[in-house]
């Protein structure tokens, strides 16, 4: 047989069904679409927001209309008709709960079927309740499964927070926006907005217009958060778009961890995710945002599939503290995110390990921004693209290194893994140093799946849709390893399931 | 056990096998030399599977069953192992999960259990101890960064956990330095048994002197040219090839 039917082979393997397509069927409040002043009065109204967060909107909403369509990215940006989408969905009956009994059965159904447990358990950490309470890894090891508390976002609004009780005893805030918004206003007030200007972008100041609810984290002055939080979100409702909006505050000496996961259904249209993600870290502070971002990528030909245009950005802003993004990218029709971050405290530190696919007619842009304005601030960025099918995978980085930030350091690592002979791997890392002190690092490379590597598996008894798996969870390897270990093996097999369709 | 013939295989409209013809038997160890070129590795290719050689002409049977219709990991789960004469790097990959995978792969196939994490490590201490196998190259990536001899050793580990039928060794003296040489000899003499076969692709007699075989063979131009016992290797590091053309 011939060179090309091997590559015909890594093509063509047949296209694998997303696993979360499913839609549920709830009854739904949905506003319809289009984009207005009275749209963005009524979600204030339906949350009922005091004046100044409406009026925040509202100037928001102003500037969105005078900005327009990045062009910078490497890729066709597809048209976007905003006032095609439904700014507000959530199911009916859904009105504050005050425990987990009264949410709707169909809702945590749902999140039941996406592997989402909704429920408290009720022993604390050190006793094992059952079987579903440990981890095995792949060598078989046993461990506890962390404690994870979760704030499930479904369509526009929060449908459920768990574990609140327990971390309110630790001076922890964990709740949906929208009740921050009710409950903290002054530290909303403060923080919001106060990373990602209104204005930073057109999907920002649309997103600060319009968001309609997401998580918020405050982990007061010295304290350890004792389980990872996480929030998943899930689309539903047809032609909405998501603007969820995440604000983490970790004051001086605290510590979190962060998770961050997602789904859709699968549907014909185009959705739209305009999400922002927003971390302060005072002196001393340490957060750890995670993400399995898995919305609905399309069909092989590039119908339907989730536009993901996400603007993520923390604030080292005391002295020493640290902030860590992790990111494992597969779904989308179209990702165009940058998690960056700005090192302003002396000693601070930012990380960025990111694993993104793309497949099928997938597009990933994605990549950071090290933002150095502090002194002996460092920086770390890790970034694995996969491309398989017709996939386009962009690195695109920015590592600035401000006048006063003196002994500042990068170190960037761009690896490119190529599946097939159709899929492209493009790498932008840009640089802007206004200090002579700096030491700046970056290696880059590109290597092909190698038929000699799957041969050598096959030749040892492992398939080679088996083989690909192994080589590309390698190829990923340092950057699942940087997740939470329950989450690693969550990501390996989610890496597996998304290449499934395209390699062989 | 083996048995080949008439075989005509080719790569890339180069025609390198020739009518070949070559019969092993369980508990045998045949030798196989022969000038650069004369397509000894494509012999353990096309016995192995590889893609890019088709086979134009003849048959292969192992057992009795055609292993030219089957896949590479299915021939590989009936029992034929290559160690390569340049095995691969695969980052990322540690060494013990891929040899994990792998036997329980082969066991499935025999209709046995997935061996547990626990009995995976004691049979991996073993074979590491049979085959003098340094147990930090266990835990490291899939040969990343191993040196030439440590691949070759690393080979020899894999044959040593996964027990083939038929071993193929693609020149694992080459490379070797010469207290590797006598260790990996040892090692293959503890592994051979009633029931099993090898075939030694080599260059050097030395090897020979080690691994006694029952017969050996000179390829050249895609066919064996003659066959005899281990004398003669010696003949032929004596004589050379030309003779035989
Ligand atoms: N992919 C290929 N395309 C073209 N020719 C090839 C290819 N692979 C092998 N050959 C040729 O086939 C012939 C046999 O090669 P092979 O590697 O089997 O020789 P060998 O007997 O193992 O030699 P050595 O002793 O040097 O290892 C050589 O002429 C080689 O160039
Ligand atoms: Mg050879």
């Amino acid at each position: 047989m011939e060179n090309n039917t091997d590559t015909e082979f890594l093509e063509s393997l047949a296209d694998k069904e997303y696993e979360h397509g499913f839609v549920t069927n709830i009854e739904m409040d949905i506003l319809p679409p289009g984009l207005n002043e009275d749209t963005i009065r009524f979600i204030s109204a339906k949350k009922n927001e005091p004046q100044w967060m409406l009026e925040w909107r509202l100037k928001a909403y102003n500037a969105f209309l005078k900005m327009e369509l990045p062009t910078w990215q490497n890729f066709k940006m597809p048209e976007m008709n905003f006032q095609g989408i439904s700014y507000y969905a959530a199911p009916k009956n859904t009105p504050k709960y005050n425990s987990l009994d009264e949410v709707d059965p169909e809702l945590l159904a749902t999140f039941e079927k996406l592997g989402i447990p909704l429920n408290e358990r009720k022993k604390l950490l050190g006793v094992k309740d059952d079987e579903a309470d440990v981890i095995t890894d792949e060598d078989g090891n046993v461990s506890e499964r962390p404690l994870v508390a979760i704030d499930a976002v479904f369509d526009s609004v929060s449908v459920a927070t768990t574990y609140k009780e327990e971390l309110k005893k630790h001076g922890i805030i964990f709740c949906s926006i929208s009740e921050a918004i009710q409950d903290h206003p002054e530290l909303v007030k403060e923080y919001i907005g106060s990373v990602v200007p209104q204005t930073d972008n057109i999907f920002a100041a649309l997103n600060s217009a319009v968001f309609s609810d997401g998580s918020f984290v405050y982990i007061p002055k010295g304290v350890r958060c004792p389980m990872e939080l996480s929030t998943y979100f899930r689309i539903n409702a047809e032609n909405t778009g998501q603007f969820e909006r995440t604000l983490i505050i970790a004051d001086e000496g605290a510590y979190v961890s962060y998770l961050e996961g997602c789904t859709a259904p699968q549907r014909d249209e185009h959705q739209l995710h305009a999400a922002i993600v927003e971390i302060v870290a005072h002196k001393d502070a340490e957060v750890k945002y995670s993400t399995v971002q898995n919305w609905y990528p399309g069909d092989k030909d590039g119908l339907g599939g989730v536009y993901n245009f996400v603007t993520k950005r923390g604030i080292c802003k005391g002295a020493n503290s640290i902030i860590s993004w992790t990111q494992v990218e597969t779904g989308s029709a179209i990702t165009w995110k940058y998690p960056s971050v700005i090192l302003q405290g002396d000693n601070s530190y930012g990380e960025f390990y990111s694993v993104a696919v793309a497949k099928g007619k997938q597009i990933a842009d994605t990549g950071t921004k090290m933002i150095h304005i502090g002194k002996n601030t460092r920086s770390r960025i890790i970034s694995k693209g996969i491309s398989a099918g017709n996939g386009q995978n962009s690195y695109r980085g920015l590592v600035s290194i401000g006048a006063k930030a003196d002994n500042a350091r990068n170190f960037t690592q761009c690896d490119s893994m190529l599946i097939g002979d159709r899929c492209g791997a493009h790498t932008f890392p840009y640089i802007d140093a206004k200090n002579p002190t700096a030491t700046l690092e970056h290696e880059a490379t590109t290597s092909k799946i190698g038929e000699d590597q799957i041969f050598y598996l096959n030749a040892r008894g492992i398939d080679t849709e088996k083989a690909v798996e192994m080589i590309v969870n390698g190829f990923a390897k340092e950057v699942l390893n940087k997740l939470p270990m329950e989450f690693a093996v969550e990501a390996q097999k989610l890496l597996a399931v998304s290449l499934e369709g395209s390699v062989g | 056990m083996l048995s080949i013939k008439n075989l005509h295989a080719r790569v890339e409209d180069k025609e390198i096998l020739k009518g070949l013809n070559l019969e092993v038997k369980a508990g045998e160890v045949h030798a196989i030399m022969g000038p650069n070129g004369a397509g000894k590795s494509s012999l353990a290719s096309v016995l192995a599977g590889r893609e890019n050689y088709e086979v134009t002409e003849g048959s292969v049977t192992l057992d009795g069953k055609d292993i030219l219709e089957m896949a590479p990991e299915e021939r590989a789960r009936e029992g034929v192992f290559l160690a390569f004469q340049y095995p691969i790097e695969i980052p990322g990959v540690s060494n013990i999960n891929f040899l994990k995978t792998a036997l329980n792969e082969i066991r499935t196939h025999r209709g046995l259990d997935p061996m547990t994490a626990k009995e995976f490590l004691q049979k991996s201490k073993e074979k590491q101890a049979l085959v003098e196998f340094d147990a930090k190259l266990v835990n490291r990536s899939l040969n990343e960064g191993f040196s030439g001899g440590e691949k070759k050793r690393n080979e020899i580990f894999q044959l040593a956990m996964l027990e083939p039928k038929l071993a193929i060794l693609d020149e694992t003296d080459s490379g070797l330095d010469i207290d590797a040489l006598r260790i990996v000899s040892r090692g293959v003499n503890k592994l051979r048994s009633e029931n099993n076969a090898f075939i030694l692709i080599t260059h050097y007699q030395r090897l020979l002197d080690y691994i006694v075989p029952d017969y050996v063979h000179v390829l050249s131009d895609g066919k064996i040219v003659k066959t005899g016992g281990k004398e003669l290797a010696l003949e032929l590091e004596e004589k050379g090839y030309d003779w035989l053309k």
